[in-house]
């Protein structure tokens, strides 16, 4: 069966997958929400504001280039990079969290929690509610704060206060399992400002929706610059915000490739790396039904990756019915392919990209060498690099 | 008519309550959690709420996901945790259920956790992260199986959704007390006896309170309402310390601390 556009359905699923895994202390305001933001998603009113903020505030539409150099180097397909990391907080996760901070004015609330794992969603958040004067609590894991030191930084610049979790591996999935605890006891008064496209119904529909802008401008940049749609896009997956973003407008085009990369770690072994609808299977985990990895008991596995924003046993639900459906190809990339990418951007286009998106330009790079010049291929750069300097260059041994 | 539904038939008949101790099973190892069954089932606890280490318990406080975080590193598996109820099933007369995420129970398959437990002894199952929306399939397995499903309804929980959440629940009803995650409370929330009282006039089915209860004047409050208590951080974090004190004195400090509780039943 071809993939739908008309998903989730009002229970939450795309396909089997999706739905609502969370104690019943947390129904009520899923239910909330989601009936707020289908009111707001009618409401002209709030997608003027929304639109608004985004071309004024973050800096939209961001633009699509055409790496010439790099291109040309590999000789194959026409690389075109959506400039992801050129709009405000240097990440698309603005896009969404601008988009929650409004529903939260909405719904009246003046708190907001969120979990991070990079620092991106948490900067985004802790913008979004500086912006708008709300209050902004931070949880973010132990392992990643130290390697992501200045977003930390940021954060707390901007009057959020981030707490640290020292629980299980100490990234990102714990992080998300503290926010949802703060917000079994304050669901009432806060807003849980979820990152990615996943978690219960209707995070990931709400999330995709929001961050599907860079889908948008980017059909109608690539219509309008180069008469016509490209033959591949190719963006990384963690949870999958960029990618669902990024893919949903081109779903019906179907002569479009679409490839989401996975962090490939260090190698196929579980435990060592982030590849979960490569090498996981359907489970539970953070409210929702989708692929993770796990053991044969159900406990989430540890993962690795070299870039935080990736170091996820998850996945968004749509993923996991793009990937059933066929319509999107998935793929991983190991961490020293990640990081030669991030290198080869660096001096063939004055780009630093974030390591998470380095995983995109790295498949997109052998998938462009492949194919004839005349073909398009588009990456969506989802964020920065400047994030990942200190790590990359402890890595490599070098102090700082 | 399950053990459950038997149990709280018999207790209902002689004006008694319940006190349920939750224990992490596994914690510090499955021969103590084994032991502390036996020894409160002889203090008159007739039911046990058995929590399945889980890796990403959102329902639950600093206590329990610290006792779930040390069985699992000591490597305890779902294989060894039925080896284990097994044993003690019967030896207690006291129904056990176990507190089980639902990641577990798919992993497993529905049908096929309900089985394994089934096989060794549980006599339900609360699964605190699936909401009645979600239940269908395991509760159709439940129903077939007389294993009990046990739903919870929380302070959140609008009223004539809590009558559907009693519809689709068998056993007991497991009443959160606050609205929040597990853990030892100094004060409950005073609007909880009117709360449980107003459910109760809404359903037949016994109802437990749990979350929070920790002290003799909780039981003292909590008890004319309810059909029984649950007890559990208060409870695992006695039991941990038995990874670094004799088990003898452990366990007979929490039978102390159980026949504190009963008094304040009575």
């Amino acid at each position: 069966m071809p993939a739908s556009t008309h998903v989730p359905d009002p229970a939450g699923r795309f396909g089997p997958f999706g739905g609502r895994y969370v104690p019943e202390t947390l129904l009520h305001a899923l239910e909330a929400l989601d009936a707020e933001y289908s009111r707001a998603r009618n409401d002209p009113a709030f997608q003027k504001e929304l639109d608004g903020l985004l071309a004024d505030y973050v800096g939209r539409p961001s633009p699509l280039y055409h790496a010439r150099r790099l291109s040309r180097e590999l000789g194959g397909a026409q690389i075109h990079l959506k400039r992801e990391d050129l709009n405000h907080t240097g990440a698309h996760k603005i896009n969404n969290t601008l988009g929650q901070a409004l529903l939260t004015m909405r719904m009246g609330k003046r708190r907001v929690i969120a979990e991070t794992g990079a620092g991106q969603h948490g900067v985004a958040t802790a913008t979004a509610c500086a912006h708008f004067g709300l209050d902004c609590i931070v949880y973010m894991g132990e392992e990643d704060i130290r390697r992501q030191q200045p977003n930390v930084f940021s954060m707390r610049l901007l009057g959020a206060e981030v707490r640290p979790v020292a629980t299980g591996s100490r990234t990102l999935r714990d992080a998300i399992n503290e926010a949802m605890r703060d917000w079994m006891s304050t669901v009432e008064t806060t807003h849980y400002c979820l990152g990615s496209v996943v978690g219960p119904h209707p995070f990931p529909r709400m999330v995709r929706d929001f961050q599907s802008v860079i889908g948008r401008e980017t059909r109608m940049q690539c219509l309008a610059r180069l008469g016509r749609l490209p033959e591949a896009i190719v963006a990384c997956v963690g949870g999958g915000s960029n990618a669902a973003g990024m893919f949903f407008p081109f779903i019906e085009d179907e002569a479009v490739e679409l490839v989401g990369v996975e962090a490939g770690g260090r190698s196929d072994r579980l435990g060592q790396h982030a590849a979960t609808l490569l090498l996981g299977r359907p489970g539970v985990l953070h409210g929702s039904f989708s692929y993770v990895l796990q053991d044969d008991d159900g406990q989430t596995s540890d993962v690795h990756s070299v870039s935080a924003g990736l170091d996820y046993p998850g996945t968004g639900p749509e993923h996991s019915y793009w990937k059933e459906t066929g319509r999107v190809a998935y793929t991983s990339v190991r961490d020293d392919q990640a990081l030669a990418a991030f290198d080869r951007l660096a001096r063939t286009e004055g780009i630093i990209p974030a390591l998470e998106s380095s995983h995109a330009v790295a498949h997109a790079m052998e998938l462009a060498a492949g194919r004839r010049p005349e073909e398009i291929v588009v990456v969506c750069l989802s964020g920065r690099g400047e994030k990942d300097a200190a790590e990359v260059g402890r890595l490599r041994g070098i102090e700082m | 008519m399950s053990t459950i539904d038997t149990l709280f038939k018999n207790l209902r008949a002689k004006g008694q309550k319940a006190l349920m101790p939750f224990l992490t099973a596994g914690d510090p190892d499955l021969d103590f959690t084994a032991a502390a069954i036996r020894a409160l089932a002889e203090r008159d606890c007739p039911l046990f709420e058995l929590g399945i280490p889980y890796s990403d318990p959102i329902a639950d406080g600093p206590v329990i996901q610290a006792s779930y975080c040390r069985a699992l590193d000591r490597g305890v598996t779902l294989a060894a945790i039925f080896e284990m109820l097994k044993g003690v099933a019967r030896q207690v007369p006291a129904p056990i259920v176990t507190m089980v995420s639902y990641a577990i129970i798919y992993r497993q398959g529905l049908a096929e956790y309900v089985a394994r437990a089934k096989a060794a002894g549980a006599a339900g199952a609360i699964v605190p992260d699936l909401p009645v929306e979600e239940a269908r399939p395991l509760a159709d397995v439940c129903r077939r199986e007389d294993f009990s499903l046990i739903q919870l309804i929380t302070p959140t929980t609008p009223p004539e959704r809590a009558v559907r959440i009693a519809e689709h629940t068998t056993g007991f009803i497991y009443y959160v007390s606050v609205t929040g995650i597990t853990g030892e409370r100094t004060e409950l929330p005073p609007e909880l006896v009117d709360n449980v009282a107003r459910l109760r006039e809404r359903t037949d089915l016994p109802i437990c309170i749990g979350f929070g209860i920790s002290r003799p004047e909780h039981v003292r409050m909590l008890a004319p309402v309810a059909d029984g208590l649950i007890v559990g951080s208060a409870m695992v974090r006695r039991m941990a310390e038995a990874a670094e004190r004799p088990r003898e004195q452990v366990l007979a400090e929490l039978g102390d601390y159980v026949d504190e509780l009963l008094a304040a039943m009575r």
